[in-house]
């Protein structure tokens, strides 16, 4: 036991551990070609750094730490147990081919960090499967973390971990990049990963709170990481830019009672510019390289919110066109509503209505709120009031609950005088 | 190598026209030449409809045998093969050549032990 433990010691402990045993667990998975052992052994190295590091400081190089103790480990577990005799033997020949498996060439680092990321997202595994696996094995969270962010119970994602980490191994799914040819087929399950992650910490689903952030910040490091590996990929920078710049405007995005603000409405001084600088930045390579895909037309209307100093000086034509393109490309009912907005903006609600109802989204409680919110505008108030009921039985995040309910025309108070402005599914 | 259970799940209730049978036993035929010219064949045949299928069940000696398939269910396996195959992605890119030439969907299942070859 140490005699004193240091607070912030311990933390920066966790966050180094946190950085690297993506890498760590990436690496094993190679070496010795089983996932458990592998994250078994870095969830042992990280009993001992947890003791250790406080204690004794961060070493220079956690993440060759955090390798090497992890491998030592696992070579351990596999002396003790003599039904893998054939895979300790394997492991030591590889090791003793390879030496230490720290400091090793970046590329091979990258290239065990992108397997395993495919291979976490592989389409043969359950999608709720998928997002577990990726925050646990890539992202190094720990399974009470992942529990509480989807509000799911604990036994419930460990459950999910073991079924999928099994039919990893018994299915044979394979711990390699897809080929070129195959990359096109496979990437999008990858980004559709990072992106529900996002969105699930962005609009969660249920609960009170509006934002739990730090999935959204999960999901912003772990897109950063892919977008590192694969450079060359025009849709994972397109996604990295709109995680960003709708990441950027989190904070305003919730008034200091918890209550829902929408884009038209938010103090734009509380945006983070950072962000909104590199994700435009990104936008800008996006269009140079002009190779475009759904997540780049995403962010690229974001970053035209993210330019109009006021809500008024929107370019609602760019984000038309932009919605024209993305409509051409990912022909689904959510990105007609959308478009629809940008509509209602341009011609008025009256245009924007039509388009609205001809879709099928019956269950989407955004569905309901933009009908609502433009038959609000149109003056359609008792229509206006049954679609804000509409979405309100669809929805149990009780921050958009509240919004829609402070919206909903009174019987008694006649239209509101609140100024009208875009639905909550634009915010 | 492991080996797998590609499993063809037909309806049969959706009958195919005798063009449509023609073409998919020659197109399974082509498949299965594939298969065994890649190394990758085990075993295969295409099964006589449920209304042929017979369910045994024993216990303790007693021999209780009934007409008729396991489950009523609409989608019955109509077929299969047995391959083996480098991982899942190389299982799962012969099952849909598989599904392409019989017209119907496919099952992949792992098999729990690859006998020595």
């Amino acid at each position: 036991m140490p005699a004193s433990t240091d607070g912030s010691a311990a933390e920066r402990a966790e966050l180094a551990f946190r950085e690297s045993s993506g890498r760590a667990v990436a690496t094993l998975a190679r070496l010795f070609g089983d996932i458990d052992l592998a994250e078994e052994a870095v969830q042992e190295a990280f009993a001992v750094a947890v003791e250790r590091w406080p204690r004794d400081g961060v070493p220079p190089n956690p993440g060759g730490w955090i390798t090497t103790t992890a491998r030592n480990k696992a070579l351990d577990r596999l002396r003790r147990e003599t039904s893998r005799l054939d895979k300790e033997t394997e492991a030591h020949s590889l090791l003793a081919a390879r030496g230490e498996p720290e400091p090793r060439e970046a590329g091979e680092v990258r290239d065990d960090q992108l397997r395993l990321i495919f291979t976490c997202c592989h389409p043969a595994l359950a999608p709720e499967a998928r997002i577990a696996l990726t925050l646990r094995l890539i992202a190094g969270l720990q399974t009470p973390e992942i529990a509480r962010a989807f509000l799911v119970p604990e036994p419930t994602i460990a459950q999910r971990l073991v079924r999928a980490k099994k039919k990893i191994r018994d299915a044979g799914i394979p711990y390699r990049v897809p080929r070129a040819e195959e990359l096109p087929d496979r990437l999008p399950f990858v980004l559709a990963v990072l992106y529900l992650v996002f969105n699930e910490g962005y609009a969660a689903s249920a609960g009170d709170g509006l934002t739990r952030g730090e999935l959204c910040a999960e999901a912003v490091r772990l897109c950063r990481l892919l977008a590192g590996l694969m450079p060359d990929e025009p849709e994972v920078a397109g996604l990295l830019a709109l995680l960003l710049l709708t990441e950027a405007r989190r904070a305003a995005r919730t008034a200091p009672d918890g209550s829902l603000v929408l884009l038209a409405d938010q103090d734009r001084s509380r945006w983070d510019r950072l962000m909104i600088a590199e994700g435009q930045r990104i936008v800008r390579e996006c269009l140079r390289r002009n190779q475009p895909g759904p997540y780049q037309l995403q962010a690229a209307i974001a970053a035209v919110h993210s330019s109009a100093a006021t809500s008024a000086e929107t370019d609602w034509a760019q984000v038309l066109a932009l919605y024209d393109q993305l409509l051409a490309i990912a022909p689904t009912p959510v990105v007609a509503l959308n478009r629809a907005v940008a509509v209602a903006e341009l011609d008025g609600p009256g245009a924007a209505l039509p388009l609205v109802d001809e879709l099928d989204l019956g269950e989407y409680h955004l569905f309901h709120a933009t009908r609502a919110e433009l038959l609000r505008r149109l003056g359609r108030l008792d229509e206006a009031t049954a679609a804000y009921d509409a979405a309100l039985a669809r929805t149990a995040n009780e921050a958009e609950r509240e919004f829609l309910r402070s919206r909903r025309p009174s019987l008694f108070s006649g239209p509101s005088d609140r100024p009208a402005s875009g639905p909550p599914g634009d915010c | 190598m492991k080996q797998y259970l590609l499993a063809v799940y037909s309806d049969e209730a959706a009958p195919m026209s005798d063009e449509q049978i023609q073409a998919s036993f020659k197109a399974v035929d082509e498949f299965n030449g594939q298969l065994q010219a890649s190394g990758n064949w085990v075993f295969a045949g295409g099964l006589h409809p449920i209304a042929d299928a017979t369910v045994v069940r024993a216990q303790g000696g007693k021999v209780v045998i009934t007409d008729g398939p396991f489950a009523e269910t609409k989608e019955q396996i109509g077929g299969f093969w047995v391959i083996q195959a480098q991982d899942l992605d190389a299982a799962l890119e012969l099952a849909a050549k598989g599904s392409e030439a019989c017209g119907w969907p496919v099952e992949v299942r792992p098999f729990q032990d690859v006998p020595e070859a």
